[in-house]
């Protein structure tokens, strides 16, 4: 029975929905010391003095720590593969405060109540400096965010800290000047777009204790355990050997949890006073010191022939990484190469960028991972362009997308193996009327109606980077164990490889069982991000389990005492055909559990040279009350190719969620800062994410490619389905108002203001 | 200072602080379901039932539970796993950390709004947010059970 391309249940699924304790939070041990981080008020200062002694004689207060006690090695949080592109920037704490709720000092406690009373008791001088809050002035401002001399820049990414830069890149495919200079028509434009909280429902949360052989242990809620084992020997300055990371369920992550953002306080606790420590962010904290999306700023030149073929695109991006440069080298590039690559009629692409540093909240990964900025970018200019030829802006991505079969130079020159862009379209024109309607037109209340078009990409795992590793074992009985390295937060990772296992062996998904990532025991995985684990971890589930349908067989003929060669494995019994030589799958792995045989197990490692890409047409359709300038998406499609569907629900699911969060993103996400850094929104009232009041009708189909380097034909789907709604709906406003609204979000003011200055 | 009340239909005693809040004393006795998700009242993780009524247990002081029936899904399994079946069909329970709260919003608006509309339905739920799913699986799981409900009943 074939499961992949079926909805299976998720494997943990009726756990998680009956309320089990299974999340970092529910096992913390009962001794484990409560942390609480004293923060600082001021977005740039230095410290003068700290005084924790009163704070150190409130009873149940176990330790009080400040800079002083702290490693001196900088390091970077950001969850990447070594050596890291992010600069080694941070230290667990600093006397230099480069954002507002940068840590001051630790304190552990018995309870959260006491460590909270005790941190209230600590005295803290600052000398308070100006902060850099401008991101546009942020390069060779005479106000530094990192002046301190042990910064570290592991790779060639053009880091300058005594220029605010983090890194710079660029590149261009042709000649763009001349291409440009022969165009017939060429747009100039500016798009912004601001830092977006990931809002998983839980918050950063880690324990850590100490084991029996005296190891530390560190139970953290995080996408990337085997890079936080290492980015906490880097803090702590102890050997990796010396740590053991465990990833229980997840409650989220969306990129967020790419970036260890609470484990090295509990870790230092732990191992400076030898007891379980325990810290869980609020949501406060982790909305004002988490991991958010880069601000961007890019400007679009934009070229093409008057019959709409798009010759030419210019794009350079300035990024705000704030006050440390998490991810700010690598999601800069994906602003440039999963935009530019969706037009497969350029004859020439430009792409340069500039990541500086500043002193807001130091941003990290987030689902879209910087494509999702330049898709917003080049797929509004795109509607602009359409617009200013007075061509539908479903023909001109017709007339220029890219195709299967074609070379994507602006994409590392990667082969377009499999892509059904052009049929997305086609399917969603003919799921939205877009070709029996209008795109815009007016309501009996006076409610204005229009609709708007992108189209999207992302990638499949960091193309010669990123590694899955399978571990699979028969057992007695014959049930498998699969081992791991990759992060279910709750995707449903774990249930789709097992879905990919129990076809590549014959077998019920529920004889697959799944076990994640334990670092002292799961194969190495770069952890889930990058849209990596279908593709990789996927890749590798298929080698795996190939290399241990061969072990059986063989190990089967052997107890059989046929010839292997001759020998079949259906996946339930090993038979020598046209006789009544059978063992099955269940006695073989009885027999390798007894002397004289052989546990059968296979581990494969798997990576690709190229990171295939899912693509996506996005369609929106919005309402807007021009007295308040409110706007609804009232009906939303999309329709993807992620190559072969591995399970039909969860796909749909993730399509339609991050759907939802590109709303959030292009109508209502929007983090502020006041005159003084510190951030205004810093909660759930008033950092608004979708309810489902504002989700509207979400309609999602698929057209399947099928990727031939993929596990099954499978390419990715968590990253790519956040893209097009920022410009799609973008454009439903400019078709309904005749305004383009060239900043995220587009608020209710913007629109109403618009409408009266019309 | 004490209270007694009945949690999950067990009488009990339990010592609580006078501003400790209901979801922080649900969690210190073993109510592990209760999730925490910003202790201001804005994402609805921590509903639990006061007297049959969902209310948010971070909103809600712990000494206001004495003489009182907390209800949490520790206390509704059966119910629980019934609704619970319908969103792990549609693959919508995602990462699961808003489901508790959400599960207590749902079975309570099916004992309260005998055949509820769809806006009544994304009304009563407002209050629940969810960051994975985009709440359109929550909606075909909810329509599904409240459907097999009705079929019982009728």
């Amino acid at each position: 029975m074939k499961t992949v391309s079926t909805g299976v249940r998720k494997k943990d699924a009726m756990s998680l929905v009956t309320g089990k304790p299974v999340y970092t939070g529910d096992l913390v041990p009962p001794n484990a010391l409560r942390i609480k981080l004293l923060r600082s008020p001021h977005a740039r200062a230095n410290i003068i003095s700290i005084d924790a002694s009163r704070a150190k004689m409130v009873p149940g207060v176990a330790a009080v720590f400040t800079w002083e006690d702290m490693p001196q090695s900088r390091f970077t949080t950001a969850g990447q593969t070594w050596p890291e592109p992010s600069p080694y920037d941070r230290l667990i704490l600093d006397r230099h405060l480069r954002c507002a709720g940068d840590p001051v000092a630790i304190v552990a406690a018995e309870t959260e109540e006491i460590a909270q009373r005790a941190m209230r008791l600590i005295k803290v001088e600052y000398e308070v400096l100006e902060p850099l809050l401008d991101f546009t002035k942020a390069l060779d401002n005479p106000i530094l965010v990192h002046p301190e001399d042990n910064f570290r820049s592991l790779c060639e990414v053009g880091t300058d800290a005594k220029r605010n830069l983090v890194s710079t890149d660029s590149f261009e495919v042709g000649d763009v000047e001349e291409e440009l200079a022969r165009c017939e028509v060429v747009l100039e434009r500016t798009y912004n777009t601001v830092a977006n909280n990931q809002t998983m429902m839980e918050p950063f949360c880690t324990y850590t204790y100490l084991d029996e052989y005296g190891r530390l242990n560190v139970v953290s809620s995080t996408q990337v355990p085997f890079h936080v084992r290492r980015i906490l020997s880097n803090a702590l300055e102890i050997p990796k050997s010396q740590i053991r990371v465990v990833k229980p369920r997840i409650g989220g992550g969306f990129g967020a949890k790419q970036s260890a953002v609470s484990e090295m306080f509990p870790a230092i606790v732990t191992k400076l006073t030898g007891r379980p420590a325990y810290l869980c962010y609020t949501r406060q904290e982790s909305m004002a010191n988490g991991s958010p999306r880069h601000q961007m700023q890019m400007k679009v030149r934009i070229g093409a022939d008057r019959d709409g073929s798009i010759r030419c695109i210019d794009l350079y991006a300035l990024s705000n990484a704030g006050a440390y440069g998490d991810h700010g080298p690598t999601t800069i590039g994906l602003v440039g190469h999963k935009s530019l690559a969706l037009y497969g009629s350029l004859r020439a692409s430009r792409f340069v960028c500039d990541v500086v540093y500043t002193n807001t909240m130091g941003a990290g990964a987030y689902r879209g991972y910087g494509a999702t900025q330049g898709i917003f970018a080049v797929e509004s200019a795109v509607n602009e362009m359409a617009a200013r030829l007075g061509m539908d802006p479903c023909v001109i991505r017709e007339k220029n997308m890219v195709r299967q079969g074609q070379v994507m130079p602006a994409y590392y020159g990667e082969p377009c193996n499999s892509c059904t862009l052009d049929k997305c379209m086609e399917r969603a024109k003919e799921m939205m009327g877009w070709d029996k309607g209008p795109t815009h037109w007016t309501l009996p209340n006076g409610h204005l109606r229009g609709r708007g078009v992108a189209m999207a990409m992302q990638g499949s795992g960091i193309s010669g980077v990123d590694i899955g590793s399978v571990e699979i074992r028969l057992n007695d009985g014959g049930f498998y164990t699969m081992l791991v390295g990759c992060t279910d937060m709750g995707t449903g990772c774990d249930t789709i490889l097992a879905q990919m296992a129990a076809d590549c062996l014959d077998c019920s998904v529920d004889d697959i069982s799944v076990r994640g990532v334990d670092t002292d025991q799961s194969p190495y995985d770069t952890g889930s991000y990058a849209s990596a684990t279908t593709y990789v971890t996927g890749g590798a589930v298929v080698k795996a389990c190939a290399e241990l349908r061969d072990k059986i067989r063989i190990e089967g003929a052997r107890l059989l005492g046929v010839d292997p060669q001759a020998a079949q494995f259906d996946g339930e019994k090993v038979f020598l055909p046209g006789t009544d030589k059978v063992m099955t799958r269940s006695e073989i792995g009885w027999a390798s559990y007894a002397g004289g045989s052989r546990q059968l197990s296979a581990t494969q490692s798997n990576s690709s040279p190229i990171s295939p890409p899912p693509f996506m047409v996005g369609m929106a359709e919005v309402d807007i009350d021009p007295e308040t300038g409110l706007v609804r998406v009232v009906d939303y499609v999309g329709v993807v190719d992620c190559g072969t569907v591995i399970n039909t629900n969860l796909a749909r699911v993730q399509t339609e969620g991050g759907i939802v969060q590109g709303i959030g993103m292009a109508l209502l996400e929007n983090i502020q800062y006041n005159d003084k850094g510190r951030m205004l929104n810093d909660s759930l009232l008033q950092y608004r994410i979708p309810t489902r009041l504002e989700a509207g009708k979400i309609r999602v189909e698929f057209v399947p490619s099928y990727e031939p380097t993929g596990p099954f034909g499978a390419k990715s789907i968590g990253e790519l389905v956040i893209n097009t709604p920022s410009p799609a709906i973008a454009e439903a406003i400019r078709a309904a108002t005749g305004h383009m609204f060239r900043t995220l979000p587009i608020r209710p003011e913007d629109v109403a203001l618009a409408g009266l200055e019309e | 200072m004490t209270i007694k009340w009945t949690l999950n239909g067990a009488r009990r005693t339990d010592e609580v602080e006078p501003d400790e809040t209901l979801l922080h004393c649900l969690r210190k006795v073993g109510c592990l379901s209760v999730k925490c998700g910003c202790e201001t009242s804005g994402c609805g993780l921590c509903t639990v039932w006061l007297d049959g009524k969902p209310v948010l247990s971070c909103s809600v002081p712990a000494p206001r539970a004495d003489g009182r029936e907390v209800t949490t899904l520790e206390g509704l399994q059966a119910e629980a796993a019934e609704l619970g079946a319908f969103l792990a069909d549609e693959g919508a329970e995602q990462c699961g950390f808003c489901a508790p709260g959400f599960m207590m919003n749902v079975l309570a608006m099916a004992r309260e709004l005998k055949t509820p509309t769809e806006e009544e339905i994304q009304h009563y739920l407002a209050g629940n947010l969810c960051r994975c799913s985009g709440y359109q699986g929550q909606l075909r799981a909810i329509r599904k059970y409240l459907a097999k409900k009705g079929g019982e009943q009728a």
